[in-house]
């Protein structure tokens, strides 16, 4: 008996082990093609110059920067609300019909298409507020459309936290807050990073909604510069100036069009890494 | 009023519900004034409740509906504007050990800080104190850093009741303290409960009946959310309680 609950043990573990090998064979073979098909391209230059010859030959300056940009704009806009109401929703709120509506509401949010969020974007920030198409108009899109990530992800890094910690501070007369700030934060740190990683990585490389609300075709800056952009003002970005290299003009080198994704590939995860790094540190501080 | 008959806690008709269970029915009994008072009675007999309503935690509880009243000094509980001065007044030790994600010594400093103190020297003060009460002090003294969390379970209950005696209560709630503790060491807090009631006001919940009877002045003997019968505890574990339901409680014939 207990012999065939071993084997058994042995068939499913290996078993699983297999299928999450198997998710990485995806992934290498992207990466793979990818970077065997942008290696020409690849160079210093290729990041820091701007378009040339119509697109066909130059770098990508412009919308790295521009991606940049509305990456920060739109977590500066989604990071404060999204983390705030998280914390009300976790830590206050009681269990009411319009704390009820406000999470089916969050949830629902989540699963509108991003496409639908780019016409709202632009009827409510481009049109209705008067932003123009602008890179503010475009990063607050991108923060609606990124809310509910955030808003989830705070709430179940909240909860993550013991009850009886927070316990243990009331009856010590702490108020609630009090709690938030010392005790439940601290604590739910590394979990509210994950949501803004995802955050990072919808924003960068949705094309949709910024497409109607910010994003241009073609801007001309001077290479390397850090500030070419002002909020007010349209801005290249990666994820369309993909879209538009290989869809509108004729005559692009593939390597421009497979370098392209590499370095809209590798803005995602440097972000990435540099917030997980930050995430591995906090964890390493805390644990109980 | 409450000064002048020795009364420090007096409980009217408390009575406690969550949703449609009923856990505490028409609680009612007085507490005197550097008493230690010992409350027995089975698992889910509501003691954990009323030490909750007590302090008011059990406002936490989402489904919690509370009826009658507690006077603290002569003062309506539920009437107090400022419940985080109502439960700075009394120390509250639960039975699960917690040890808050600090250091040892900013467990302990939790409170004094949270109500102003900053002062090292003060707080180096109190944190001793609170935890040779405790009976941790020379395990921990020399690793004051460490986490709270990282602590054996029963370092951890003890870190509890430090925690509990640093805001300097004027009651002393303990319920089933010495569970993760061992005898010896739960001897020695016992004799610390036993100073501290020159001082102090203490609640003690314990399923250890003899604990109750070592060390209770007068005893409470709640089941089922009411109390069967409150009295001297030499009476209550005498051959004739005068109750059937304590005799066989507290001699092990149910419960």
């Amino acid at each position: 008996m207990t012999q065939k609950k071993l084997t058994t043990q042995k068939w499913v573990k290996v078993g699983l082990a297999l299928v999450t090998l198997a998710i990485l064979i995806p992934l290498l073979l992207v990466l793979g093609y990818l970077l065997v098909k942008a290696w020409p391209a690849l160079s210093w230059d290729f990041l820091t110059d701007i378009p040339r010859r119509g697109m066909r030959a130059g770098g990508l300056w412009p919308a790295l920067i521009g991606t940049l940009y509305i990456v920060v704009f739109s977590l500066a806009a989604a990071a404060p609300v999204g983390v705030m109401a998280g914390i009300y929703l976790n830590e206050f709120a009681r269990d009411t019909w319009l704390t009820r509506i406000i999470n089916l509401a969050v949830v629902n949010l989540a699963g509108v298409p991003s496409i639908v969020h780019a016409l709202f974007g632009m009827g409510a920030f481009v049109l209705f507020a008067g932003l123009g198409k602008s890179i503010l108009a475009a990063s607050l899109t991108l923060a609606i459309m990124t809310l509910p990530v955030i808003i989830v992800a705070t709430k179940e890094a909240l909860a993550s936290v013991p009850m009886s910690f927070r316990e243990a501070c009331w009856n010590m007369g702490a108020s609630r807050w009090q709690t938030i700030r010392t005790i439940v934060l601290p604590n739910s740190v590394s979990g509210i990073l994950t949501g803004l990683i995802l955050e990072v990585c919808r924003a960068a490389g949705e094309t949709a909604p910024i497409m109607f609300t910010g994003a241009v075709f073609y801007k001309a800056v001077a290479p390397g510069d850090l500030f070419p952009y002002t909020p007010g003002e349209q801005c290249m970005a990666l994820s369309y100036h993909l879209h538009t290299i290989s869809t509108q003009v004729p005559g692009v080198p593939e390597e421009m069009l497979y370098g392209t994704a590499v370095v809209l590939v590798g803005f995602v995860l440097a972000f990435n890494s540099v917030a997980i790094i930050a995430r591995m540190r906090i964890r390493a501080r805390k644990k109980w | 009023m409450g000064e002048a008959n020795g009364t420090k806690i007096d409980i009217r008709d408390l009575s406690v519900r969550y949703g449609p269970k009923r856990v505490l029915r028409d609680v009612s009994f007085a507490i005197n004034r550097n008493e230690i008072f010992a409350i027995i009675g089975p698992a889910n007999s509501g003691k954990t409740t009323l030490l909750k309503a007590i302090n008011r935690t059990v406002e936490f509880i989402p489904e919690a509906r509370v009826s009658g009243n507690i006077r603290i000094d002569g003062e309506e509980t539920f009437a107090m504007r400022d419940v985080y001065e109502l439960r700075r007044r009394i120390g509250m030790v639960f039975p699960l050990p917690v040890g808050l994600p600090l250091s040892v010594y900013d467990n302990v400093a939790y409170a004094p800080r949270m109500s102003g103190l900053r002062d090292k020297v003060a707080l180096d003060e109190i944190i001793e104190d609170c935890l040779r009460k405790a009976a941790l002090w020379d395990e921990v003294k020399d690793r004051l850093d460490t986490l709270g969390t990282m602590l054996s379970g029963g370092q951890q209950q003890r870190l509890t009741i430090a925690r509990a005696l640093s805001h300097d209560p004027e009651i002393l709630c303990l319920d089933e303290f010495s569970i993760a503790i061992d005898p010896v060491t739960t001897m020695r807090i016992e004799d610390v409960l036993m100073e501290l009631k020159e001082r102090i006001t203490i609640i003690l919940v314990t399923n250890l009946v003899q604990q109750a009877r070592r060390l209770g002045d007068r005893t409470c003997f709640l089941n089922d959310g009411e109390v069967v019968q409150v009295d001297q505890t030499d009476v209550i574990f005498s051959d004739d309680p005068g109750n059937k339901l304590t005799h066989d409680y507290v001699n092990g014939i149910f419960g």
